[in-house]
C-alpha cells in the first residue's frame, strides 16, 4: 500500500513522518513518532484512553486518519509537563491517588485539560460530563473527580 | 488490505469520486474509521469533502439549514439552535461530540441517530449534491437504495415554536450511554388542546421513525393524563424495536408508552 506523509506540530514540535495510508493518528504516534501517551484500549470510540487534543478541540485518535491531520496542532499528555515540572493536573491525579493501573489516565487528563481550558471554575457536574466520554476500570472514577477539582483550585490559587 | 483517503475541496468533486466502487463518504469518521480498524472490507476508498457550505449554520425567518459537515459541538454552540441542544448533546462524550457530523447521524443506525430523531420530529428535509431535496421520513427509509454516490449536503427544516420541541433520551449508562430510547416531538397547542402533534422515536426501528398512528391520536384533546392515553397506546402501532445489548426488543416496548406519556406532560 502507498506510503504518504503526514506534517504536524505534535506538542510544541514539527514532525514528519510517512505513514500507509489509513492509518490512525493514535497509532501514527505510537508506532510513528515515539509518543506512547495516547493508548488505544477499544479502537471504536468507547473508551477515550487515546484522547489527544487536534487544534485545541478534543478528539479521538484512534478514530482520526493521520493524513487528515496535515497541518494541525497536536497535544498529547506527553507534552503537558514542562521539562521536571508536571501540569497541574498531573499533580493532582498523583495527589488525589486518581490513577491505579494507570491505563485510562493520559485520556482522562486531556479531557479534563480541554475543561478546564474552557472552564477554569468547574463543578462535580462539569467534570463528570467533561470525562462521560473516557472509562476507567479501576478507580470508580470518584479520585478522578477530585482530582480534576483539585487542579481547578490549584490553578485558581496560584492565579488569585 | 489499505485504505485510501481523498479529499475534495467541493462536494460536488466528493460526489462525483463517490461513483467509483469501493468508496465511502467520510464525515467525521466516528462510524468509518471504527470500520476500518475492525477491518470492513466493503470499501477501499475513503472521500470526504473540505467545502465550507457543508460546515455553515444558517438561521434566519424563512428556515434554518445545517450543513451535513456541522458537528453536534457546533450544534451545542450555536445560540439559535439551543432547542436542538439535548438532542446535539445526547450523542457521545466531548470528544465524540467534536467528530460526529449532523450528516452521519443520519447514517447511523439504531441504537445511534439521537440527533436524527430531533430533526424527523422537526420535519427536516434532506438536501443531496446533485439530485434536490427530499423529506428526511423518506430518505430514512430510502437511504440504503440511495448508493454511495447519495451526498448529503445540509438539512433544512422550520424553527419550532417556543417550547413546543421536545426531546428524551434515555439510557442506562450515565451520564452516557447508547439510547434504550429516543423521543423528540413537536406539539403545538390551542385553546387547551393539541392542535398539531410531530413525534419521532429512535431504537423502535433500526432507524428512527415517526409515530404517525400517535400524532392522530393526540389532536384534538388536553395534553393531560387522560387526553394522552389514546396516543400511548397507538404509539406501539407499527413499531419493531431492536434487540441488542441495551435493551431487548419487549423492554423497549414496554417502556415505550412511560416515557412517551412523561415526555408529553412535561
Ligand atoms: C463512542 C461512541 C459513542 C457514540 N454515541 C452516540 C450516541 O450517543 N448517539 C448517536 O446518535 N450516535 C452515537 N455514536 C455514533 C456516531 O458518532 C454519530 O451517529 C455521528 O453523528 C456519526 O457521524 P460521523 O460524521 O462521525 O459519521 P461517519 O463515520 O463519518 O459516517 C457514518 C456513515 O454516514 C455516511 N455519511 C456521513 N456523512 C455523510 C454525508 N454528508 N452524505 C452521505 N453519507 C454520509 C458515511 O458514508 C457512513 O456510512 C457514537 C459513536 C461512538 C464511536
Ligand atoms: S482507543 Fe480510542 S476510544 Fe478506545
Ligand atoms: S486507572 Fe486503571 S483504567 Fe483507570
Amino acid at each position: 500500500m502507498a506510503k504518504i506523509s503526514v506534517q504536524f506540530t505534535l506538542n510544541g514540535s514539527e514532525r514528519a513522518e510517512f505513514v500507509e495510508s489509513g492509518t490512525t493518528l493514535l497509532a501514527a504516534l505510537r508506532d510513528k513518532m515515539d509518543d506512547t501517551s495516547p493508548k488505544g484500549g477499544c479502537h471504536q470510540g468507547a473508551c477515550g484512553a487515546c484522547t489527544v487534543m487536534i487544534d485545541g478541540e478534543l478528539r479521538l485518535s484512534c478514530l482520526t486518519l493521520a493524513e487528515t491531520c496535515n497541518g494541525a496542532q497536536i497535544r498529547t499528555t506527553a507534552g503537558l509537563a514542562n521539562g521536571e515540572v508536571l501540569h497541574p493536573l498531573q499533580r493532582a491525579f498523583e495527589d488525589a491517588f486518581a490513577a491505579q493501573c494507570g491505563f485510562c489516565t493520559p485520556g482522562m487528563i486531556m479531557a479534563a485539560a480541554a475543561l478546564l481550558e474552557r472552564n477554569p471554575n468547574p463543578d462535580r457536574a462539569d467534570v463528570v460530563e467533561a470525562i462521560s466520554g473516557n472509562v476507567c476500570r479501576c478507580t470508580g472514577y470518584e479520585p478522578i473527580i477530585q482530582a480534576v477539582l483539585l487542579a481547578a483550585r490549584a490553578n485558581s490559587t496560584s492565579a488569585a | 488490505m489499505g485504505i485510501s483517503l481523498q479529499t475534495f475541496s467541493t462536494a460536488s468533486e466528493a460526489q462525483a469520486a463517490l461513483g467509483v466502487s469501493g468508496a465511502r463518504y467520510m464525515g467525521g469518521g466516528t462510524l468509518v474509521v471504527r470500520a476500518v480498524n475492525e477491518g470492513d472490507l466493503l470499501f477501499s476508498t475513503i472521500v470526504r469533502t473540505t467545502d465550507p457550505a457543508l460546515s455553515a449554520i444558517g438561521t434566519s425567518d424563512a428556515g434554518v439549514r445545517i450543513g451535513a459537515s456541522v458537528t453536534m459541538s457546533m450544534v451545542l454552540a450555536h445560540p439559535g439552535l439551543s432547542y436542538l441542544a439535548p438532542a446535539a448533546r445526547a450523542v457521545g462524550g466531548p470528544a465524540v461530540r467534536n467528530m460526529a457530523t449532523v450528516g452521519g447521524n443520519l447514517f447511523a443506525p439504531a441504537p445511534y441517530g439521537d440527533f436524527t430523531v430531533a430533526l424527523l420530529a422537526l420535519d427536516a428535509k434532506v438536501s443531496i449534491s446533485g439530485s434536490g431535496e427530499m423529506a428526511l421520513e423518506a430518505f430514512l427509509q430510502e437511504r440504503d437504495s440511495l448508493g454511495a454516490s447519495a451526498l448529503v449536503t445540509s438539512v433544512t427544516f422550520a424553527a419550532p415554536t417556543p417550547d413546543s420541541f421536545r426531546f428524551l433520551k434515555v439510557s442506562r449508562v450515565h451520564p452516557k450511554g447508547a439510547a434504550v430510547l429516543t423521543i423528540a416531538a413537536d406539539i403545538r397547542e390551542e385553546a387547551g388542546s393539541v392542535v398539531q402533534a410531530r413525534i419521532a422515536l429512535g431504537c423502535m426501528a433500526d432507524r428512527a421513525i415517526r409515530a404517525h398512528a400517535a400524532e392522530v391520536a393526540l389532536v384534538g384533546r388536553p395534553r393531560t393524563k387522560e387526553g394522552i392515553a389514546p396516543a400511548l397506546t397507538a404509539a406501539l402501532e407499527g413499531i419493531a424495536p431492536p434487540t441488542d445489548a441495551i435493551a431487548s426488543a419487549w423492554y423497549r416496548r414496554e417502556v415505550l408508552p412511560v416515557h412517551l406519556g412523561r415526555l408529553l406532560l412535561s
